[in-house]
């Protein structure tokens, strides 16, 4: 039994509040890696799987917990782990060679050597005769295969990669996986490990050994895969389908109620909302609504001829369950009665409802109403409604939060909304 | 018998070719010329000759020179302020409190008026020597060039994309490295952009700052501004067309051989990771590809400052400690301190000011700057008036826009206070009002800021947009109100801001003109200013510049920003 090469005990993330608690990004996350596996942090967007590669790669520093490299405590980047970035992150003035020769100058290897090493990492990515372009000469999945190198060059043991093909396209992102999982099946890869972050379930099980599924508020690893299956692996292959299928359920499993920590009640308003709109929940409910489906789907199968991935489809359910229109259920999803309703109604008949909805179901969009009919102006500030929202939750998400109800609000005639000077009202509604 | 054999074709690599001969020989002139004026630097301000100026038109090559070579001094003392004070801003939370503001208000202090000063203090480090007087002049353009360079950089520094810091974080690059690598990169393309703004604002300065009269005593300094000067005081309306003349070759050809390169060059670095349309390659920049001994050199010099800026010099800073560490009661010992300073500083001010000055003055000075700027007003809409159609018609039609750029940018560059004699005698010949008529000398030059950003705005405009007006029949005025003026808002607002900030500054030199004996005053705080400095009278100029300072402050502050602000948040496309 090898010693792992990186271990990651009770490791926590908060960001401190001065009104309120800390907001916990990360809450005692435990994460061992060995050699010779590939590793995927599976999870929504949100769960805390990023900071955690930020914690690993010694970009961040956690709150709590330790993380040990080769059983020596990371401090700041670690020699031996090496990064690949969603964006890419590519110099735009400098050619594909320097960018991949970047990291070795930073550590003075001399010029010959560089040279040397970066020919070899391109040749072995399959960039040979790109030495020369500048990244903005090149397409989306070149320039990573340029981020890929440019990682690969530095020989390092551990290899990190931040969700490497989702800005890529289908097709694309498909082709540089399958050619990373033939390198690394042929040995080829100068790495000893792989741990990727990913929000694809799909390509969690077809490239990765263990697949570690992280859960949201706060970010923890909920549980623990073993992905059984010899390279290369079918997708289409029936116990890879079933796989695919758990792990739906899994992720769309209600969090277990807790009894050892009385939770005190959760204010109204700590209830961030994801930037969902009305057109997609419309849409969704009535591909639902119609056959095949009848008004109950599986979540990959409905996933697949919509292309939606796990991060589009669940956000999506999820607002829709928030607002009682559909539940979620063990990787299923299927409409309620009101859902059914919604579909049915016209143009004014679906604004009522769904303005209804909002008084009932978001205490958000229900006090904004009320503070608005309660001022003798009918106007309000929505820099007042922020500030009380990141008394519960993070700037970003009630930014975000607002945002959103700011647009369900205004398809429901709830209230109006002027941009320029940031302020709720009730103006241009009957 | 032992003779190292070069392989014939890398031999013949490196033999010059005749694109060498040409650009080496270019080399060599500069270099003489150098040497030249840099003699003349050293001489003692009586000896003969040292500050005469001849009306010749022979002497013109010989003072363009000079001038010319005064004006890249400044830019490199701005080049070195830049890259201090800019960046020092940008990285350090606590300097930036006091660095920024300061950088701010530095810009909208017409330093013109403060020449008298500096140039005795200037003189008192180098007593009788030209260099005194050589540096006060180098100074006076300093100012007119640094602060915008400096914002450009801060701001480039503050929006470093994040991705790219990280990369370069976890691929160990140390402090030195990631300013080399990514800080600098970043920041070139607006920093050449800026670099040519500020060259074309220094023309104007130079012209002002080479002749300067300190109470009863005159100096001229060996240069195209007091050629000027000179023939104005003659009344040589020839002299003054020469000067003209050489005027246009000088900036013909730094703009061609210098700046033409450089703006096709900083393409390279422009933050995109999409291929766009790249302009073909200027001649200068092909002309140095295509020569042998010279792109070997440069490509020497490239690998050298490369490689020191790949040094991997750190500063033993940790990328974790870095982080708000920042302790609490230091953050407010040091506003306490910059409190203090400011208080100390205000008070000197104002017992300095109480000793010499009274509330009428006061009154008086803002009173003339109301004047002044009822004149900027009036001249900043007639030129848009002006201005704003003519771009747009050359913006909407690319074979002219890109006629009409290089040369609405040239034009910018023309110091034009070389036409003011020519405006003198128009007056003085047909007895106009000089209130009136000595107004439009202040928009002279920085009228094509507007022309030219407004091309470029109507060039940007997308076509999809304009064919969607031509299908709804939109014409007419409807046409203006709707689609084109909002869609070209925030580049015209960009060139305004630089056009009244600029026909501030020129106020102090347009307001008071001369043509020989012949002086024609306009009433104004440019005038106020003008003529406080000719007395040396200090109190008075320091008033009429804190007076002219807030003028252009709270003008900026309560109209410009916020219409920039306007313009970026509703009428961005895109």
């Amino acid at each position: 039994m090898d010693a792992p090469l990186l271990q990651v005990l009770g490791c926590r993330q908060a960001y401190h509040k001065e009104a309120s608690a800390d907001l916990v990004v990360l809450e005692d996350v435990n994460l061992s890696l060995r050699e010779g596996e590939i590793v995927a942090l599976l999870g929504r967007s949100g769960s805390g799987k990023s900071t955690l590669l930020r914690i690993v790669s010694g970009l961040l520093q956690p709150t709590a917990g330790q993380v040990t490299w080769r059983g020596i405590p990371v401090n700041g980047p670690t020699e031996g782990i090496a990064m690949v970035f969603q964006s890419f992150a590519l110099f735009p003035w400098l050619t594909v060679q320097e960018n991949v020769e970047l990291g070795l100058e930073a550590r003075g290897v001399s010029r010959v050597e560089r040279e040397k090493r970066a020919d070899d990492a391109l040749d072995l990515i399959g960039l040979g005769g790109f030495a020369s372009a500048y990244p903005k000469e090149l397409s989306g999945g070149m320039q990573q295969r340029v981020g890929l190198a440019r990682a690969l060059v530095v020989y390092p043991d551990l290899l990190l990669m931040d969700e490497p093909f989702s800005a890529l396209d289908v097709l694309t992102a498909e082709t540089l996986r399958t050619d990373l999982i033939d390198l690394w099946a042929d040995g080829k890869l100068p790495v000893k490990s792989v741990l990727m972050v990913t929000h694809n379930i799909e390509e969690a099980v077809l490239m990765c050994d263990r697949i570690l599924v992280f859960s949201s508020n706060p970010g923890r690893v909920a549980s623990e895969l073993t992905v059984p299956f010899p390279h290369p692996r079918n997708r289409l292959d029936p116990a890879f389908r079933q796989m695919v299928d758990d792990i739906y359920a899994l992720m769309t499993r209600r969090a277990p109620v807790e009894p050892k920590t009385a939770a005190p009640p959760l204010h109204p308003l700590a209830m961030p909302l994801e930037r969902v709109g009305i057109n997609l929940m419309a849409g969704l409910m009535e591909a639902l609504a119609a056959p095949p489906y009848d008004g109950r789907a599986d979540l990959p199968a409905l996933a697949a001829p919509l292309h939606y991935e796990v991060d589009d489809l669940l956000p999506l359910g999820e607002t829709l369950q928030l607002l009682r229109f559909a539940v979620l259920e063990e990787g299923d999803i299927y409409l309620t009665d009101k859902g059914r309703a919604f579909v049915q109604a016209d143009v004014d008949g679906r604004r009522t409802l769904f303005a209804e909805t909002l008084r009932a179901h978001v205490p958000l969009a229900n006090m904004i109403r009320q503070v608005l009919e309660e001022r003798w102006n009918h106007r309000a500030s929505a820099v007042r409604f922020r500030d009380e929202l990141e008394d519960h939750m993070s700037p970003d998400y009630a930014a975000d939060t607002l945002r959103t109800v700011i647009g369900w609000g205004r398809y429901a005639e709830l209230f109006s909304y002027d941009e320029e000077a940031e302020q709720f009202n009730l103006d241009d509604l009957e | 018998m032992n003779t190292v054999t070069h392989p014939p074709l890398a031999a013949d690599r490196r033999l010059p070719n005749l694109w060498d001969v040409i650009a080496i020989l270019c080399v060599f002139a500069t270099l003489i010329s150098v040497a030249h004026v840099a003699r003349g630097t050293w001489v003692r301000i009586d000896a003969p000759g040292a500050t005469d100026i001849s009306l010749d038109p022979w002497r013109l090559p010989e003072y363009a020179v000079r001038t010319t070579l005064r004006m890249f001094a400044a830019l490199a003392a701005s080049l070195v302020f830049t890259f201090t004070y800019g960046t020092a801003a940008a990285k350090s939370q606590r300097a930036g409190i006091i660095l920024i503001p300061m950088l701010d208000i530095l810009q909208s202090v017409p330093i013109l008026g403060f020449l008298t000063f500096t140039v005795v203090f200037f003189m008192n480090l180098f007593p009788g020597q030209v260099l005194g007087l050589e540096l006060a002049s180098i100074f006076a353009i300093f100012t007119s060039q640094a602060w915008n360079m400096a914002f450009s950089m801060y701001q480039s520094l503050r929006s470093v994309p994040a991705d790219l810091v990280e990369a370069s974080i976890s691929f160990h690059l140390s402090a030195w490295q990631k300013f080399w690598r990514l800080e600098v990169p970043f920041a070139i393309p607006g920093l050449v952009w800026n670099t040519m703004m500020s060259m074309s604002g220094g023309w104007f300065f130079v012209v002002a700052s080479e002749a300067i009269s300190v109470g009863d005593d005159t100096w001229k300094l060996p240069g195209i501004g007091s050629y000027i000067a000179e023939a104005q005081k003659a009344r040589d309306i020839g002299a003054i067309i020469w000067a003209i003349i050489a005027m246009l070759v000088v900036i013909l050809a730094y703009d061609q051989l210098l700046f033409r390169p450089l703006v096709a060059w900083s393409a390279k670095f422009r933050f995109e990771t999409t291929a766009g349309a790249t302009a073909s390659d200027p001649w200068m920049l092909r002309l140095i590809r295509r020569t042998r001994f010279l792109s070997f050199v440069g490509d020497a010099v490239g690998q050298a400052a490369s490689s020191l800026g790949g040094l991997r010099l750190s500063f033993g800073r940790n990328p974790w400690t870095r982080r708000e560490t920042q302790s609490r009661t230091i953050s407010i010992v040091w506003v306490i301190l910059i409190c203090g300073l400011l208080g100390w500083a205000s008070w000197r001010a104002f017992t300095f000011a109480a000793a010499e000055l009274t509330w009428t003055d006061l009154g008086e000075a803002v009173l003339l700057g109301l004047v002044t700027l009822l004149r900027v007003i009036v001249l900043m809409v007639l030129a848009s008036l002006v201005w704003v159609p003519i771009g747009v018609w050359l913006g909407l039609r690319p074979a002219w826009a890109r006629r009409a750029q290089p040369l609405a940018q040239f034009l910018a560059a023309f110091p034009a206070n070389l036409f003011f004699p020519v405006f003198v005698i128009v007056i003085v010949h047909f007895q106009l009002n000089r209130d009136i008529w000595l107004t439009p000398l202040m928009v002279l030059g920085t009228q094509w800021y507007i022309l030219f950003n407004v091309v470029a705005g109507a060039a940007a405009f997308p076509g999809d947009l304009r064919e969607v007006a031509g299908s709804f029949r939109v014409g007419g005025f409807l046409w203006w109100r709707k689609i084109i003026i909002p869609g070209i808002f925030s580049y015209y607002i960009t060139g305004a801001i630089t056009a009244s900030g600029g026909c501030w500054n020129a106020a102090i030199v347009a307001e008071v003109v001369s043509w020989g004996d012949t002086k024609l005053i306009a009433h104004g705080l440019g005038a106020y200013i003008a003529e406080a400095t000719e007395r040396g009278d200090m109190a008075r100029v320091v008033l009429g510049v804190a007076v002219m300072s807030t003028f252009v402050l709270t003008f900026n502050r309560l109209l410009w920003h916020p219409l920039y602000a306007y313009a970026r948040r509703r009428l961005t496309l895109g």
